[in-house]
């Protein structure tokens, strides 16, 4: 996945075809030969599946315990992460007092964060880049300063948010905002202008107004690449909550990464990781999900 | 009298580029209600440009186009447009991109019960009532330019303009969607424009061909009246004399007099 230049033209991606309708199967005398023999015929395939990622999952896991088991090992072992941070891993939903509280309650406080950053990106994202995609201009003077803007790596904004907000929580969402705004951006634009001039002109010969025309014919056109640019928004806002958390504090889960390593607690640190991996991936898939679902229709035919 | 479709003394050249770019030069042509019109020509000779100029998407350099009276100067759904390429909308169903036309041009007239049974009945007329829920992904080239007729149709345009509708479908195919448009224009009675570059298609369908000479200026070169009577059937026309000397002069006309320096 990648951000396009506004410049370039692009077919958008093509969306996969609908599942096949399932073959209709005779119930009779043969139905439970029929099930022995579909189950026969799917558990290699779910094999295929499961039992390479668990044993990629269970050899990083020797090598690691391997590596960090000796007598000079700076990180924890696997077995120490388990043994001192099992109450971590198993309950997320503790709470024993403002600071010590589950993961699970401190990944709800950033998702709240990224949320609203996410939110707003998303809404201001969408309206910039439609406006800039309808002009040929905005598109030359803007392209170039979204570009640069994009590679600004999120806590590279934090001072200049600190210092606007004089506040650490405005301050946090500003900087999710800010790093994920520029793909929907560049993407919502992209998209706007790859609408094909067959679809300008039945917009035009129905007379669509201006708001028709936008619910009708813009957003379902660009949708798939309004959708990548969510994509690549939600990943990077992720990307910048850990990291202002961890200097802004408060309850989420990049300040416990910061308290726990002022307090020497690597296991704790490496189950937060875990998580915090865990949650990304989540948000990813979710996002391309809503995607796959909302632009079904709109691979041109 | 003043013609229902008057288009007059239109010039067309694009602004950019210098040599080739005057593409249509004095272009006149009347056209009575209820009237079927073919335009026939070589490709590239500005056929599109013409249609798009009477449906209002293009403007002529010079000239204009006056129906029932009124200056044409933007596209409206009193001039639908059939597109060559269909143009369905590819995330609404077969259903969906007429529904969006009748709502548009009827929202105001007709009860939500009445625009769909109007949505239904052009989809009844061009034969796809049975595949309303289908996206134009799912079906074939011949039904998604039976849906662009329907939604064309369902405006009760004064013109229908029709820009190469069947160019890129089979000749079975091609052959059905031809006698569904001249049962439907019958029935109707509707004034259509239909560009094509298949010969049969136009004596067979049309009340008048306009042979168009090669660009750059392209203008009319010959109006021939095709004078059968209606409904007209393939089969029995096969042998007929007025059809074959239509025809005949219609061939004549392209690749005798208009032959391209480089025709394929
Ligand atoms: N938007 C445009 N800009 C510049 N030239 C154009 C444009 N549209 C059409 N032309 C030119 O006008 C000529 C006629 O095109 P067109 O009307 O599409 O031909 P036809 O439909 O008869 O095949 C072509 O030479 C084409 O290059
Ligand atoms: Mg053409």
């Amino acid at each position: 996945m990648s951000v396009p230049a506004l410049s370039e033209r692009h077919d958008p991606a093509p969306v996969p075809p609908p599942h096949p309708p399932a073959d209709v199967v005779r119930l009779g005398v043969a139905r439970s030969r029929f099930l022995k023999q579909k189950v026969m015929l799917v558990l290699p395939g779910i094999a295929a599946r499961t039992i390479p990622p668990l044993l990629g999952i269970g050899l990083t896991l020797i090598v690691w315990e391997i590596l960090c088991s000796g007598a000079g090992a700076t990180l924890p072992p696997p077995s120490q992460v388990w043994r001192e941070g099992k109450e971590l891993i198993l309950d997320p939903w503790f709470n024993y007092g403002p600071q010590d509280i589950g993961l699970g309650f401190r990944l709800i406080v950033s998702l709240q964060r990224v949320a609203i950053g996410f939110g707003f990106a998303i809404i201001v994202g969408i309206t910039l880049g439609t406006l800039v995609g309808q002009s040929t201009w905005a598109m030359r003077a803007l392209d170039p300063l979204f570009q640069v803007l994009r590679t600004i790596p999120p806590l590279a904004w934090l001072p200049i948010a600190l210092a606007a907000f004089r506040n650490s929580q405005p301050a946090a969402i500003f900087v999710i905002f800010i790093t994920a705004i520029w793909p929907i951006i560049i993407n919502t634009a992209v998209g706007i202008r790859n609408i094909p001039q067959d679809y300008r002109n039945v917009a035009q010969v129905l007379q669509l107004n201006h708001f028709e025309y936008f619910t009708k014919i813009m957003v379902p056109a660009a949708a798939p690449y309004i959708f990548t640019g969510l994509r690549i928004g939600v990943g990077l806002a992720w990307l910048g909550i850990v990291a202002a958390e961890m200097l802004t504090g408060g309850v989420g889960i990049g300040f416990f990464i910061w308290d726990a390593w002022n307090s020497s607690r690597l296991p704790d640190i490496i189950v937060a990781l875990v998580y915090i991996g865990l949650v990304g991936f989540a948000l990813d898939r979710i996002v391309a999900a809503v995607g796959y679902f909302a632009t079904r229709g709109t691979a041109r035919s | 009298m003043n013609p229902y479709l008057q288009i007059s003394h239109i010039d067309k050249s694009f602004a950019r580029g210098t040599a080739g770019n005057d593409v249509l030069k004095g272009v006149t042509l009347s056209i009575s209600k209820g009237e079927f019109v073919s335009i026939i020509g070589h490709s590239g000779c500005g056929k599109s440009t013409l249609l798009n100029i009477v449906a209002g998407l293009t403007p002529a350099t010079h000239g204009g186009v006056v129906l029932e009276g009124q200056h044409v100067t933007t596209p409206g759904p009193d001039r639908a447009v059939v597109f060559q390429n269909h143009s369905l909308l590819p995330w609404l169903t077969v259903y969906g991109n007429v529904r969006l036309a009748v709502d548009k041009v009827f929202g105001k007239t007709k009860s939500r019960a009445e625009r769909h049974d109007w949505t239904m009945h052009h989809l009844h007329l061009v034969h796809m009532a049975h595949e309303t829920q289908k996206r134009p992904a799912e079906i074939s080239g011949g039904m998604k330019q039976r849906v662009g007729i329907a939604r064309a149709l369902c405006m009760e345009p004064k013109v229908l303009l029709l820009d190469e509708p069947f160019g890129a479908l089979d000749a079975l195919t091609r052959a059905q969607l031809q006698d569904t448009v001249q049962e439907i224009a019958a029935r109707l009675g509707n004034t259509v424009i239909m560009i094509t570059h298949d010969v049969d298609e136009a004596v067979l369908l049309s009340d008048r061909i306009v042979m168009m000479t090669n660009g750059p200026c392209a203008t009319i070169g010959e109006v021939l009246t095709v004078d059968l009577p209606r409904p007209r059937d393939r089969l029995k026309l096969t042998d007929n004399a007025t059809y074959l000397g239509a025809r005949a002069r219609v061939l004549r006309f392209l690749y005798e007099r208009q032959r391209r320096p480089a025709a394929a």
